[in-house]
């Protein structure tokens, strides 16, 4: 397994945001994370990236424990963090984005020359066509376009786990499939994929395994073509669906 | 920022075309530049609109504001603003604004006075501590600014207060300190000799056309996305014909009784100033720093994110910001002859942010290029300068700057409306 979660809790003062929390993933595959608002998707993500520090349980990267304490620790293990907000900036161009705090130099010039070819390369390996221009600011840029920058970016330092936090949640139909269809790809080019959606449709899409947080519990991982919607709704609502799910103190499903 | 197309290219008539795929290749080119253009990238254009305009209208209703004499003088009257400017640049890409730098200007040339005149000290000394004056107080503005979060604007605005005082302090509550050293006289007041400015104008020409070619060949050599050579030697002949031309005009004689003075060559202040240029052109575009500065004025939490160390940056900014009011400071000095206390004092500021943004750069924070302060300086010396010419009273002449410098805001923030418009987020 390329990333192994095992009995994450995290804590804000009293309120127990995660406990108890079993996740792995491994490369090459999708792996949704589904739950309401509050579940603690969020918080789960930010104690992978190195933004939160976990207060138990254990991170494995490749079967070795690791203390991920800072976003650099994440980035050193290959683990890359697209977020909702995107983090671009729109005053630079794709290239001048992709390498933005990593440029390429000869000497002290910036070498753009390399860096365009190199983002060009790293496009087009992802069947990337939708954007022609490399030297566009991407503020001319539509969401879906600028939701390819954001990924391509993560992808780009042989990152082997790549986090997408909402990644379609702003854009239209034609551009969600682009990124869906994006997100395919990263994993069938050996990538980890951990993908945080509330659009079942687009997580059924996509998807390869399932998981369910339900009050900071994780409620249930399912392998996606074994499971149905109806299902899943449940899971993300009430933390259960018949067989499935979390149990009561006792261990009874009630 | 780093566009593809350089503005000049709409003044200049393409090249000659080798056949009809070099042609259609140069009307690409255009079609993309016009495109850019209508999409809010108005880049240099307003200000050398404004400046052709300007000039039309003064040459037409004052004959002598085309004279060889008065081009010299302008460069002379916009100097010490357009140094200021090119300082100010770096502060507003952040979108922070420095309201200090006209009176630490006038702080770094009093300290120069002082040491030079009283003092009795070397001229390079005198320099030297005006310039590390400068770089002290950006340190102490952009410390306040960054380390403790205190708005620029409030920062910038009590040490505009205070340094009119530490101006007054420095020059014994108000006297005037004139300079009598020659080197500094020179800085403002000096001319090359004729062929220093055509050698310089050669070197110029050679180091742009060798910089262009070059890396033209090595997009073509990666086969990136390049332009049509016929469009980089057009721009490497428009810049050469244009420096070419200022270089004779300024070689003409312009006293008005060359038999008592003699008073040709291309102003040393020109020299300086270009050098100045090339050398923030190439921080802000070439390096590491400058493209970080962009980043963090386009987007602070993205350069965070992306392992910007955004605190340095901005000091930085600062630090560039209060080094050129220092050089410009030194300018304004040696071109008066002396230092009192309104030395970078009542318009000078204001007609500093007014270049940077009648050049382009943006209040917005994120735009921005050392071009456009000195395109933009142009136009509010060649303001200045015509309506002078004209015999138009002070208040006018303010009126009309005031109006142009809103003008210039409101283009700024109209092409901002439109790139919104235009399907942008």
């Amino acid at each position: 397994m390329l990333l192994e979660l095992t009995g994450i809790s995290k804590r804000f003062g009293p309120v127990e945001v995660l406990s108890d929390v079993d996740l792995a993933i491994d490369a090459g595959e999708v792996c949704a994370l589904v739950g309401d608002n509050g579940a603690g998707k969020s918080t789960l993500v930010k104690c992978v990236a190195g933004i939160h520090s976990v207060d138990g349980g254990e991170v494995r990267v490749d079967g070795e424990v690791r203390a991920i304490s800072s976003p650099r620790d994440a980035a050193g293990l290959g683990i890359e963090v697209v977020y909702q907000d995107l983090a671009l900036c729109d005053n630079l161009d794709v290239v001048e984005n992709l390498f933005l705090g990593r440029e390429k130099r000869r000497g002290i010039l910036l070498d753009d020359d390399a860096m365009e070819q190199l983002a060009a390369e790293t496009l087009s390996s992802l069947a990337v066509r939708t954007i022609r221009n490399l030297r566009q600011p991407v503020a001319s840029l539509s969401g879906g376009q600028r939701q390819t920058v954001a990924i391509a970016k993560a992808v780009l330092w042989n990152s082997r786990l790549v986090i997408l936090d909402e990644p379609t949640a702003a854009l239209g139909v034609a551009q969600t499939r682009q990124v869906l269809e994006l997100i395919r790809r990263l994993a069938d080019q050996g990538l980890a994929v951990l993908y945080i959606s509330h659009n079942l449709n687009d997580v059924f899409a996509v998807a390869d395994r399932i998981a369910a947080l339900y009050l900071g519990r994780m409620a249930a991982v399912l392998d996606a073509a074994d499971t149905t919607q109806s299902q899943v709704v449940e899971l993300i609502t009430s933390g259960r669906s018949g067989q499935l799910g979390l149990t009561d103190q006792n261990g009874v499903r009630p | 920022m780093t566009t593809p197309v350089l503005p000049q290219d709409a003044e200049t008539p393409p090249a000659a075309p080798a056949g009809p795929g070099a042609t259609r290749a140069v009307l690409d080119h255009a079609k993309n530049y016009w495109a850019e253009v209508r999409s809010g990238e108005v880049g240099a254009l307003p200000a050398v609109a404004g400046i052709i305009a300007l000039c039309v209208f003064f040459g037409l209703s004052k004959p002598v504001f085309l004279s060889v004499g008065n081009l010299a003088n302008l460069f002379g009257q916009g100097a010490a603003v357009a140094c200021i400017a090119m300082g100010l640049v770096f502060v507003l890409i952040l979108g922070e604004i420095d309201l200090s730098a006209g009176f630490a200007s006038g702080v770094c040339a009093s300290v120069m006075a002082v040491i030079l005149t009283d003092w009795g000290l070397h001229w390079s000394l005198a320099i030297g501590a005006a310039l590390a004056t400068g770089v002290v107080i950006g340190l102490v503005l952009g410390t306040l600014v960054v380390k403790l979060g205190i708005p620029s604007f409030v920062v910038t605005l009590a040490a505009f207060l205070a340094f009119q005082g530490i101006v007054l302090m420095i020059l014994d509550e108000g006297s005037n300190i004139s300079i009598n050293d020659e080197t500094v006289k020179t800085i403002a007041g000096g001319n090359l000799e004729r062929w220093q400015g055509w050698v310089l104008c050669a070197l110029t020409i050679a180091a742009f056309g060798a910089i262009q070619v070059q890396r033209w060949r090595r997009r073509v050599a990666r086969s990136l996305v390049h332009e049509p050579i016929a469009v980089v030697l057009a721009r490497i002949g428009a810049l050469g014909a244009l420096l070419a031309a200022g270089v004779f005009l300024l070689n003409l004689e312009r006293s008005a009784n060359p038999q008592i003075i003699s008073l040709t060559g291309v102003p040393v202040v020109v020299a300086i100033i270009g050098g100045l240029f090339a050398v923030w052109t190439f921080v802000l575009h070439r390096t590491r720093f400058g493209r970080h500065l962009y980043a963090v004025g386009g987007n602070p939490e993205a350069a965070v994110r992306a392992g910007v160390n955004v605190d340095r940056v901005r000091i930085a900014a600062f630090v560039i910001c209060s080094g050129m009011a220092a050089v410009g400071g030194v300018v304004a000095a040696s071109r008066a002859a002396s230092v009192d206390p309104n030395t970078g004092g009542s318009n000078v500021l204001l007609l500093s942010v007014g270049a940077a943004v009648i050049g382009g750069a943006s209040l917005f924070g994120g735009k921005g290029t050392v071009r456009a302060a000195l395109l933009g300086g142009a136009v509010v010396a060649i303001i200045n300068n015509g309506m002078g010419l004209m015999g138009l009273s002070a208040g006018v002449r303010f009126g009309v700057t005031g109006a142009v410098l809103l003008l210039a805001a409101g283009v700024d923030a109209m092409s901002r409306g439109r790139g919104k418009l235009f399907g942008r987020h």
